[in-house]
């Protein structure tokens, strides 16, 4: 297990439980059970404590957290027969992307993502979620393709933004992400996205311009990271805590905020503590929302995401 | 009288007449240091006289170049909630608007209108970088969802002029919102069969680049402008090596294939114009300067059905 900053306490609490119980394991005579158990209790009450009120800072570093369930362990867990299609069919296939064809319930549907790795090697292949333009573009085709034959889509935002790199800008960074977006509100099928991670700027944009948004509890969405703002707002990027709190990033406020339609609740201690009952519930969150959409016209479902867009931000956080 | 002539004229007066003064009549080039003369700059767009480097213009000094006989109507865009989030850094966001209002004159950072340029009737949406960097938040993405409603009821062409260092980061999450919000402007156009011009001017970047910038049937940039998602110095950050000469500005992007035509500011209102009257299948443009329509006119395409049903 990873710990993150704020959990420090709860890791010299685990740790001295487990130190017991290894002292325990080389003397058989120990009775140490009575101490061991009462440190588990400890832990678990702090663990409660520490994630009953997360304040945004502390969300994004749990949101951020490279336990958490990942794109590709959701389309292994709740998906069959994933097929991935790859491609952008202009330069390359852009690795921090899946995506393809894949049944849901055993409905064909397309599936979208993006995914950061977990392992210094896969994270390098995925280039720790930063799409680049063959990454969109093969997005727009997928989502063409589903438009074609009729099959809702699915993504799953996970990154910490679009990748700030040279060849990206070269080939049209900022015109794959507009054409994706617009692409979104193109198609005449149900479109559905879940933020089961970071919601990075423009990059998450051009996947989550849907019909039904969802957040796990502890995921966030913004317009830029709580470092880069803090360097913009307050020349300083130590300031990221004020900055957090100050954009609003986190599911809770973003769902008073009208942007997000559903929160999906993650396990006390974040996804990372309960991976099986997270992907689970983000099942359960698809499924539902699916069945919100299946049988609306295909020009009805254009019309109410677009209207859905437009509206979006007049009440403000009353919404 | 007394009260009216000694204490309200000359307060109404200091409001109006603060403009008229420049505090400087002298302008540095930034790009080649030759002293212009205010009113010299003006009369030329505000581009240098003698080495072109295009300085920023506001829309409303544009808008009065562009427009036949300078004049044009200011279309309403509705208000948004101000300060939706309750954003504070080291300023409360409604005191930078409250600034920027006041050192600009304008509402906010986009202006739109509707008008006639060689007697072609367009809407035109100009984005205003004095204010606060021309930055995206709902009052520019409710000012090219109205543009863009205007034109489809009117059935005319829009032209958009960007401006921006990208989201207006204190409007937090609605700020990236206009990215989707200004993309369903595009696509009403798109729908009506309407042609939309981007024009993107020194600097287009961030959110406002990966949308409505970028999604224009024709795209033509202004020289030497920036135009970029992730500027040159969070790339410089992230792959630590120095950028090539001129990457990221208008000639690059069109040697990269990412835009139509790179135009001096001076020939852009022909060029516009030219533009529009073949996409639209209207005759060629009457060239040169107009005054402005006589109340009276039709609008152009009656007058070119007119045209048509005499021959």
């Amino acid at each position: 297990m990873n710990y993150l900053e704020f959990e420090k306490p709860l890791a010299e609490i685990e740790g001295k439980a487990e130190e017991l119980r290894a002292l325990a394991r080389g003397n058989p005579e120990m009775d140490i059970s009575k101490e061991a158990e009462a440190l588990d209790r400890k832990a678990e009450s702090l663990l409660k404590d520490l994630y009953k009120d997360l304040t945004p800072w502390r969300k994004c570093q749990v949101a951020r957290h490279p336990d958490r369930p990942h794109c590709k362990d959701y389309i292994d867990a709740l998906f069959t027969e994933y097929t991935a299609l790859a491609g952008d069919r202009n330069f390359a296939d852009d690795h921090a992307v899946m995506g393809g064809l894949a049944r849901f319930n055993d409905m064909p549907v397309v599936v979208i993502g993006h995914e950061k790795g977990n392992d210094t090697k896969s994270r390098i292949e995925r280039n720790f979620g930063m799409a680049r333009p063959e990454g969109y573009r093969k997005a727009i085709r997928l989502m063409e393709l589903a438009h074609r034959f009729g099959l809702p889509v699915i993504t799953l935002v996970d990154t910490p933004g679009a990748y700030p790199g040279k060849g990206a800008e070269e080939r049209g960074q900022a015109e794959a992400i507009a054409r994706s977006t617009q692409k979104c509100l193109e198609i005449g099928v149900p479109l559905i996205s879940i933020i089961i991670g970071e919601g990075g700027s423009g990059g998450a944009v051009a996947f989550a311009t849907a019909d039904r948004i969802a957040m796990l509890e502890h995921s966030i969405y913004s317009v830029i990271s709580p470092e880069g703002c803090a360097s913009i707002l307050w020349k300083d990027a130590e300031k990221m805590r004020e900055a957090a709190e100050a954009l609003r990033l986190t599911a809770q406020d973003l769902q008073k905020l009208g942007v997000v339609d559903r929160i999906v609740s993650e396990p006390v201690g974040g996804a990372q503590r309960g991976r099986k009952e997270t992907i689970a519930a983000v099942g359960s969150a698809i499924e539902a929302m699916l069945k919100e959409l299946s049988g609306k016209k295909p020009v009805d479902l254009v019309k109410s995401r677009r209207q859905k867009f437009l509206d979006m931000g007049s009440k403000g956080l009353a919404a | 009288m007394n009260w009216i002539s000694n204490y309200v004229r000359p307060k109404i007066n200091s409001l109006f007449s603060r403009r008229e003064v420049p505090e400087n009549l002298w302008t540095k080039c930034p790009e080649c240091g030759t002293m212009l003369f205010h009113r010299e700059l003006a009369d030329n767009l505000n581009v240098c006289t003698s080495c072109d480097h295009h300085m920023a213009i506001t829309p409303r000094d544009r808008f009065k170049a562009l427009f036949d006989g300078g004049i044009f109507t200011e279309v309403k865009v509705p208000e948004p909630l101000a300060d939706p989030l309750h954003f504070r850094d080291q300023k409360k966001y409604p005191e930078r608007i409250k600034a920027a209002q006041k050192a600009t004159g304008e509402k906010d950072a986009m202006l739109v209108a509707e008008g006639e340029i060689a007697r072609t009737p367009v809407v035109c949406v100009g984005q205003d970088f004095a204010f606060m960097g021309g930055s995206m938040g709902m009052y520019v993405g409710n000012a090219i969802i109205a543009g863009a409603e205007r034109a489809v009821k009117l059935k005319r062409p829009m032209i958009l002029f960007s401006a921006a260092g990208g989201a207006r980061m204190q409007e937090g999450i609605l700020s990236l919102m206009q990215m989707p919000r200004t993309t369903v402007a595009v696509e009403m156009l798109k729908e009506a069969g309407l042609p939309y011009i981007v024009v993107l001017t020194h600097p287009t970047t961030g959110g406002v680049t990966a949308s409505y910038a970028m999604l224009g049937d024709v795209q033509i940039a202004e020289p030497n402008a920036l135009i970029c998602f992730a500027g040159p110095r969070v790339i410089e950050q992230t792959i630590r090596e120095k950028l090539p000469e001129g990457f990221q500005r208008a000639e690059y992007l069109l040697d990269h294939g990412m835009l139509d035509r790179v135009t001096h500011r001076k020939d852009l209102r022909d060029e516009l114009v030219t533009i529009l009257r073949m996409l639209t299948r209207q005759g060629p443009a009457v060239k040169g300067d107009l005054p402005a329509p006589a109340a009276e006119t039709p609008a152009a395409p009656e007058a070119a059905k007119a045209e048509a049903a005499r021959k």
